[in-house]
């Protein structure tokens, strides 16, 4: 369509940057509804409490205060579903317990929402919160996956035995990865906790609920990833009301990581209550709260086994997984450690058998979800920590072993696919060029010699890698839908063209950081050669979009961005329609280059707005075409899309007090063809921050009466600029053959490829000075790491 | 993160502060940076806030014969920023450097941390190494309280009800040499340890710790084992185990009570090294 690209490729500045830099952004919080009043939760102090009395009568009574629901006043209204189903091994269907909005009975862990108070200000709810009298009984609590599967351990629901949501196995048959073992010459193991952590999106989750009585119509403002999918789930399955009747609308949004996909009960609650006292209603979410209460990511207790034979070939891979759900199902809890863990257990090595075997857990803590690379950070810390680990052990070069076991390059073009032991198939790969790469970037023949030098000044120093992969571009929906999802997950892109030739682009993505606004109008732009200003991406709104499965596991540009790009296909096949009649030509002589419709081999041609104004002003027109230019496109992508990368750490650690320093950080990231190298570059920054957070700095820590107890900022230790080296970045693009952009997606490799590679330059640097430690748990605090050297 | 009602009064001088606390349940309000986060999680819910913050007869740094006066008001950005400390109390520079970040220290002072006695406060160690007195008003008219006797322990001090921090006094130690060697906790970056050393000219050695017990301390034993001696890999080393021994040492998720008083030597060393 375009033989020229004025903007994609290039790192053009981000348009939504003015109206955020400048603070004027428009957040959920920041809107105000005529007659709006506020709300405020009662929620639990305790893990596992029944309730066996509650007095509202004196909060009723303080000033503002308008309504005050309680559990018995919505025991007849639906949980909030989760939305994939994992089955047992023997098929039995797994455990689903109701997610009421309001608890009743028993308090099933810190924060369960009691009593929701309704008041004309926030400050009046808030003050009756401390008016209303909760008599608890208290009882035993369990917050560790593997300790709540144990015989006698408190069940968070009664009819759950042994709190065990699902178990589920994926991969080879277990006697012959068993066999495989058994003939080893070497079996590395490995016993971990990839630790549960916050989200800490920076702004809080934010709700306004508001019906219309004269329409019989719900708007929910609503602090989201997906208008939509919240819209599907909350009329369908929770409040009975139909769609048509509700518009869901996500304005700008400040961070997600995740934490924003899923449907929360707060969203219902508002919403319903909002009928109830006739007024609309706000509840903004307190840090402390956020802290409590946003979906967690990550925990899981795992043991892994890697089995190699004498010359280094891996034979076989065993993980055995628990992993912690929380006290209910969030929306996408039960896939992230199956369906988004188990399959990319292959990495990026051939190895032969593969069984991974996952136990979903109920424990009385937050519920866990996708947050930032879901399920695709803990498959990677399992591969990755073993090939480092195994190398030590086997005293062989790190690399090495990896340029051993890598698959070998194809793109998935004249080479067809990789076919994996674990149900996926990859798209096009080449593990051996990013390695190659980050060790050119690393020096990595001098760093061996620098360790050893320093060593002899007693700094510690150690280097880490992680090659990894993921799976993202969420998805063909028949797929997803044969593994238990209970949607499709396609997207929807509308191109609207304007009489004048102007665009509005409406995506059922949705941008919450990610900058697509940005992103899809060069695009956009490029494809029909007209300037970028010319492009307006609208998003957010049912009311305005089609539909839309919204923004997580990296999709946007692979799924959005092709549903875009398949109605300006249309858009462009319809105006050759329009040149070829005005210029009395056939339709097979017009091609559309740089913004023109020419008659090929001619100058004859008509630019994109005369076009345009025709189809809108259709006076000399085709006789059977409809006037009019705008398409609306479902693309469903054939296959995920698998990015992949080679992050490489350098640390120092203070032999003194166990501080680690990062000194350097390399990453090599393939994520296909790149729209703007820019906002590629800082997802990926932003990435690696949060996965060395992971790795050094962040971590819940419940005590043993489940309570967060680093649930504030003062405690809770997120990275810092100042924490980082500057970070060394490099592309290689190996593109996607089955979407149109050849793209792969970008937001969460960061995260996924570099905790390991921090966690195995620790471990690195502890062997070179001889301590052949296995495993330091995360966050590698300086007294964990002070105690592995001591 | 909404606190309770409660009402302000913005005072014109130490005086009528001093009145408004005697009418109950009021508190001082400087930089707010302890108070305000407590009173957002309604731990602390005083029914009225004494703003203190602009009170030109608390701020600034000025020196007075063979001492340094600093106003309680005086924030940890001014003290660290002022040429003079800069040149002549370089360890009171180097502390206020190593507060939290530079939005908190433009606003949290240097009387409000002293008087909040948080067991971690890097200020408590500075002024008893230093050794310090701390200027107070009340109902009773002024007092100065040595910094040595002026913390009690956890969020305690020797402060009445009714008495306001007004000024710090530094002495001017000529030929001192001082040092503060900090381990933060990464989060909220108040010391797991810091270690404020001050050589004096004549070779005694004060050795204050904050963070690793309920109150910040002078070390005496540790002094003993340095002071009057040259300092070298050989004295730094007595006096570093002679540290913390005996002393009641905090424990949290992030440092165990073993590691705290390991660490508490290993900067103790490292402010010796420092001053050497």
């Amino acid at each position: 369509m375009s033989a020229t690209t004025s903007y994609i490729g290039k790192s053009v500045k981000r348009v939504e940057d003015k109206r955020f830099i400048t603070g004027k952004g428009k957040y959920t919080d920041d809107i105000i509804l005529a007659g709006m009043v506020h709300g405020a939760f009662v929620r639990s102090p305790h893990a596992n409490a029944k309730i066996k009395k509650i007095d509202i009568s004196k909060a009723k009574a303080m000033p503002g205060v308008i309504a005050i629901f309680t559990g018995a006043d919505v025991a007849a209204i639906n949980g909030v579903p989760c939305g994939w189903q994992v089955n047992f091994k023997n098929g039995d269907t797994m455990k689903e317990p109701k997610h009421p909005l309001l608890v009743a009975d028993r308090t099933k862990h810190v924060g369960d929402p009691v009593a929701f108070i309704i008041a004309e200000s926030r400050e009046e709810a808030k003050d009756a919160i401390e008016m209303v009298s909760v008599d608890y009984e208290k009882l035993s609590c369990v917050t560790n996956p593997a300790e709540a599967v144990k015989p006698g351990a408190p069940l968070v629901h009664d009819d759950v035995p042994n709190n065990i949501c699902f178990d589920w196995e994926l991969g080879n048959p277990k006697s012959e990865v068993e066999e495989a073992l058994s003939k080893a010459s070497h079996v590395t193991t490995l016993d971990f906790v990839n630790q549960r952590l916050v989200p800490n999106a920076m702004e809080p989750r934010s709700y306004i609920g508001s019906y219309d009585e004269t329409s019989d119509k719900y708007t929910l403002y609503t602090s989201t990833q997906n208008p939509h999918l919240i819209r599907l789930l909350m009329c369908a399955f929770v409040l009975g009301i139909p769609e048509h009747k509700v518009r869901v609308v996500g304005p700008d949004v400040g961070g997600g990581f995740g934490s924003k996909i899923y449907h929360y009960t707060e969203e219902a609650l508002v919403t319903w209550c909002s009928k109830e006292i006739g007024r609309p209603i706000k509840w903004t979410s307190e840090r402390a709260e956020s802290f409590l209460l946003d979906a967690h990511g990550r925990d899981h207790v795992t043991k892994a086994e890697m089995g190699f034979d004498k010359d280094g070939k891996i034979l076989a891979l065993r993980v055995k997984t628990f992993a912690n759900l929380g006290a209910y199902l969030s929306t996408f809890s039960t896939c992230v450690p199956t369906y988004l863990h188990g399959t990319l257990l292959q990495g990026l090595y051939t190895t032969p058998k593969i069984n991974v075997d996952v136990t979903g857990v109920f424990t009385h803590t937050n519920a866990v979800d996708a947050y930032r690379g879901a399920g695709r950070p803990e498959a990677t810390y399992i591969l990755e920590r073993l090939l480092d680990l195994s190398a030590l052990e086997m005293n062989v070069d790190p690399t090495e072993l990896r340029f051993k076991n890598f698959i070998p390059p194809f793109d998935g073009v004249k080479q067809p696919g990789y076919q994996t032991q674990v149900a996926l198939q990859y798209d096009s790969g080449n593990y051996h060029g990013v390695l190659e790469k980050g060790l050119e970037i690393l020096d990595y023949k001098n760093f061996r010699k620098q360790q050893k030098e320093s060593a002899k000044n007693g700094k510690l120093l150690g280097v880490g890698f992680s090659t990894y992969i993921e799976a993202c571009g969420i998805a063909p929906s028949a797929v997803v839908g044969s593994l238990g999802a209970r949607a499709g997950l396609y997207e929807v892109g509308q191109v609207r063209v304007q009489p004048t030739g102007k665009v509005s682009v409406f995506t059922g993505s949705h941008s919450h950081g990610q900058g697509h606004e940005t992103t899809f109008a060069q695009v956009v732009a490029d494809k029909l050669g007209i300037p970028m200003e010319d492009v307006d991406i609208i998003h957010g709104d049912s009311d305005t979009v089609a539909f839309g499965m919204g923004t997580y596991g990296s999709r946007s540009l692979a799924v959005g961005g092709s549903a875009i790009v398949k109605s300006i296909e249309k858009i462009v096949e319809k105006g050759k329609k329009i040149a070829a009649h005005k210029l009395e030509a056939s339709e097979q002589d017009i091609e559309f280059v740089d913004g023109k419709f020419t008659i090929k081999g001619t100058s004859k041609s008509l630019n994109f707005a005369e076009i345009a104004l025709t189809a809108y002003v259709p006076h000399v027109y085709p006789a059977d075409l409809e006037p009019g230019l705008d398409f609306s496109s479902f693309y469903d992508p054939k296959n995920f899309t698998y990015p992949f990368g080679c992050h490489i750490a350098v640390v120092e650690i203070d032999r003194e007090t166990g501080k680690v320093d990062l000194k350097r950080f390399i990453a090599v990231d393939d994520v296909g063809n790149v729209i703007n190298p820019m906002i590629v570059e800082g997802q990926i920054h932003g990435g690696v921050a949060q996965g060395m957070g992971q790795a050094l700095l962040e971590g819940v820590e419940y005590d043993e009466d489940g309570q967060i107890s680093n649930g504030s900022y003062m405690d809770y230790c997120m990275p810092r600029a100042d924490d980082f080296p500057m970070f060394e970045t490099a592309s290689q693009v190996t593109p996607c053959p089955h979407n149109p952009l050849g793209v792969k997606g970008a937001g969460e490799a960061g995260c996924i490829g570099s905790t390991p590679a921090v966690v195995n330059a620790v471990i690195d640097a502890l062997w070179s000075s001889g301590k052949k430690v296995k495993d330091i748990r995360m966050p590698l605090t300086p007294e964990r790491v002070w105690k592995a050297m001591n | 993160m909404i606190p309770s009602s409660f009402s302000y009064q913005k005072v014109n001088s130490v005086a009528e502060a001093i009145k408004a606390l005697s009418s109950g349940e009021a508190k001082i309000l400087a930089g707010g940076h302890s108070l305000i986060p407590t009173m957002k999680l309604r731990l602390n819910s005083p029914s009225k806030l004494v703003d203190i913050g602009a009170l030109a007869e608390l701020r600034g740094i000025k020196e007075s014969g063979a001492e340094i006066i600093i106003g309680a008001a005086t924030t940890h950005q001014e003290i660290a920023t002022n040429k003079i400390i800069q040149s002549k109390l370089p360890l009171f520079a180097q502390g206020g450097n190593s507060i939290g970040d530079v939005q908190v220290r433009n606003k949290g002072t240097i009387g409000g941390s002293l008087a909040h006695a948080d067991p971690a406060a890097d200020w408590a160690a500075i002024v008893l190494a230093s050794d310090a007195t701390i200027e107070v008003q009340g109902g009773k008219g002024t007092r100065k309280i040595k910094a040595t006797g002026f913390f009690n322990g956890m969020f305690s001090t020797a402060l009445q009800d009714d008495e306001i921090i007004t000024a710090v006094h530094v002495p001017l130690a000529v030929g001192s040499k001082g040092s503060y060697a900090k381990f933060p906790q990464p989060a909220s970056r108040f010391a797991i340890v810091g270690c404020a050393v001050m050589k004096m000219a004549d070779g005694k050695v004060n050795i204050a710790f904050t963070g690793i017990s309920n109150c910040a301390f002078r070390d005496q034993a540790a002094e003993k084992a340095i002071s009057g001696k040259k300092i070298d890999a050989s004295t730094i080393e007595s006096a570093s185990k002679a540290a913390v021994e005996g002393v009641n040492i905090l424990s949290d998720h992030y440092a165990s009570e073993k590691y705290r008083k390991h660490l508490a030597k290993v900067y103790l060393k490292r402010a010796l090294l420092a001053v050497s």
